[in-house]
């Protein structure tokens, strides 16, 4: 690991003062030459990689007081970014009226890192692509803009299958991340400016020309909080791993549906291990509602979320799984007692 | 624009710049505390060519070291406290030997910076039995040969511990699912449950 200098911010002006050299040299955020850390889960792991090479760090863990509190207030669930993952998955009401977001932190990492990970790191979590990870790689453009991408010919079983350009197919690991675009989610950005809400679709990029840039948050920025409006007791979070547990997914579903007389009123489908980015099926979304849920209907919208999907040598099984995921999450959430 | 394709560019970061900006000018970062023009709250910086001075407390005593900003806890733990029991299986937060308690909390110490442990109350194997008699999960693991090697042995007794004490251990396959942070190589998995629920009654009433 390269040497930085490290400073703890004890509240969150003091944080936002500290990180605010970060937008200097006009580097892309995970390129920032400061950065804040919390959990310290990914930017650890990647700066003893060196795939990650702040010079400065900005300790933000006095800020969990402040901006930890989970409140569910007048139907809407207002997550503050600092809380972490295994105080999230284990809250009663949470449970019980998101279940999509409870089980997608309950089914991520181990409990050593959900008790560490908070919830505005992990949605900014990094891929987990092997040539991403590994330096000795040359090709990776979103590590090395430019340099190509070694996994186009190269094992890429894990990779994905949605979202993906010539330049990067690189998935995006994350579960949480899935509940809240499927959720029509808002994440707070906080920032010298003061604080801006942008739809949490709008905060990842797909890849592109410029697999580098991962997300719209600006050096300097840090997400403060998420809110979700409305209460959905019928949703779920189906993941498919290569092992039980502690495993990323292969594919994973999160829906959440609302359902009077076995006719889908509203619907919510996003996708994991599949896609580049926290991926929203809206397509499928459409094929659902106003319709009589049966077989027939999960299997036509589990086609459909799986258009346009390109698969390389190795993953082209995640096309078929994915469709399966998809299609067992749905009677999973229509079936599940509320 | 990747700034990495131009490493001489006068927008680039200067630690000079950066130590000035975040403490109100003063140069040398220990020495860093003065309140800053307009900011009454001034993180603390800190120079990443010297040691810096930080005090952990491990299993009730406190310990002053001088340490590289990088240092984990795992590693002050091992090389500079001397408490080896915590182990380095993967370096990377997959493996769980290095499993500590921090607050009560399980955490992965390869993955945690000394620096953010300050002021925490931390709790490792070597603070679980008080001398005399082993902790209950410690005497399980040997009733039950819950281990072969015993290299991820103490990463797997304090995750046992917090797994208990989180509500987690009410069956084989809770056990499993949060247990499953902590990798043992020999597979001694099915006797790491049946140590967990021995314990966990013993646990639950102390």
């Amino acid at each position: 690991m390269r040497s930085f200098a490290y400073q703890r911010a004890a509240d969150p002006a003091a944080a936002i003062q500290a990180l605010a050299a970060a937008s200097a040299g006009n580097n892309p955020l995970t390129e920032a030459e400061i950065q804040p850390l919390a959990g310290g889960t990914t930017l650890l792991d990647l700066m003893k990689l060196d795939v990650m090479r702040p010079r400065a760090i900005v300790d933000i863990n006095p800020l969990s007081p402040a901006w930890a509190t989970v409140s569910l207030e007048n139907g809407n669930l207002r997550l503050g970014a600092m809380a972490r993952m295994a105080d999230v998955a284990a809250n009663p009401e949470i449970q019980q009226n998101y279940p999509v977001v409870a089980d997608s932190l309950k089914f991520a990492a181990s409990a050593q890192l959900r008790n560490m990970a908070t919830l505005g790191g992990n949605v900014l979590q990094r891929t987990r692509c092997t040539y991403f990870r590994d330096i000795s790689y040359e090709a990776c453009n979103k590590r090395n803009p430019g340099s190509g991408c070694a996994a186009m010919d190269g094992f890429n079983r894990t990779h994905a299958v949605l979202g993906t350009s010539d330049k990067c197919i690189a998935t995006y690991p994350g579960d949480f991340a899935q509940a809240l675009i499927a959720l029509d989610a808002s994440v707070d950005i906080t920032g010298r400016a003061g604080t801006r809400t942008i739809p949490f679709a709008e905060l990842h990029k797909a890849p592109g020309d410029t697999p580098q840039l991962e997300t719209t948050l600006a050096p300097g920025e840090l997400i403060s909080g998420f809110t979700i409006r409305g209460r959905w007791p019928r949703s779920a979070y189906l993941k498919v791993r290569d092992r039980q547990s502690y495993e990323f997914a292969l594919a994973s579903a999160a829906i959440a549906l609302d359902v009077e007389d076995g006719t889908v009123r509203d619907a919510r489908v996003a996708l994991g291990g599949v896609a580049t980015l926290p991926w929203r099926a809206r397509g499928a979304e459409a094929e659902l509602k106003g319709q009589k849920f049966d077989d027939a209907l999960a299997e036509r919208v589990a086609e459909i979320a799986f258009e346009g999907a390109s698969a390389r040598s190795h993953n082209e099984f995640k096309i078929a799984l994915g469709k399966r995921v998809v299609a067992r999450a749905l009677h999973q959430a229509v079936t599940m007692e509320i | 624009m990747d700034d990495k394709t131009n490493p001489q560019s006068p927008s680039s970061f200067n630690r000079r710049s950066f130590l000035a900006g975040a403490a109100g000018g003063a140069m040398f970062p220990l020495a860093a505390r003065a309140a800053g023009p307009t900011t009454t709250t001034i993180p603390s910086t800190q120079d990443p060519t010297l040691p810096v001075p930080v005090t952990l407390r491990v299993n009730g005593h406190d310990n002053s070291l001088n340490i590289d900003a990088r240092t984990t806890v795992l590693d002050a733990l091992r090389e500079h406290i001397g408490l080896t029991g915590s182990k380095k299986g993967c370096d990377h937060g997959q493996c769980g030997a290095c499993t500590v308690l921090i607050e009560g909390r399980r955490v992965l110490s390869c993955l945690t910076l000394a620096l953010s442990a300050q002021d925490h109350e931390i709790t490792t194997i070597e603070g679980l039995s008080n001398g005399v008699r082993l902790h209950p999960m410690q005497q399980a693991f040997i009733d039950q040969d819950a281990f072969q090697c015993g290299y991820c042995t103490p990463g797997q007794i304090m995750s046992a511990i917090a797994c208990v004490k989180e509500g987690h251990a009410n069956s084989d396959e809770d056990i499993r699912e949060y247990m499953s942070g902590n990798i043992c190589r020999c597979a001694a998995y099915p006797n790491i449950v049946a140590a967990v629920k021995q314990a966990a009654p013993e646990i639950l009433s102390g």
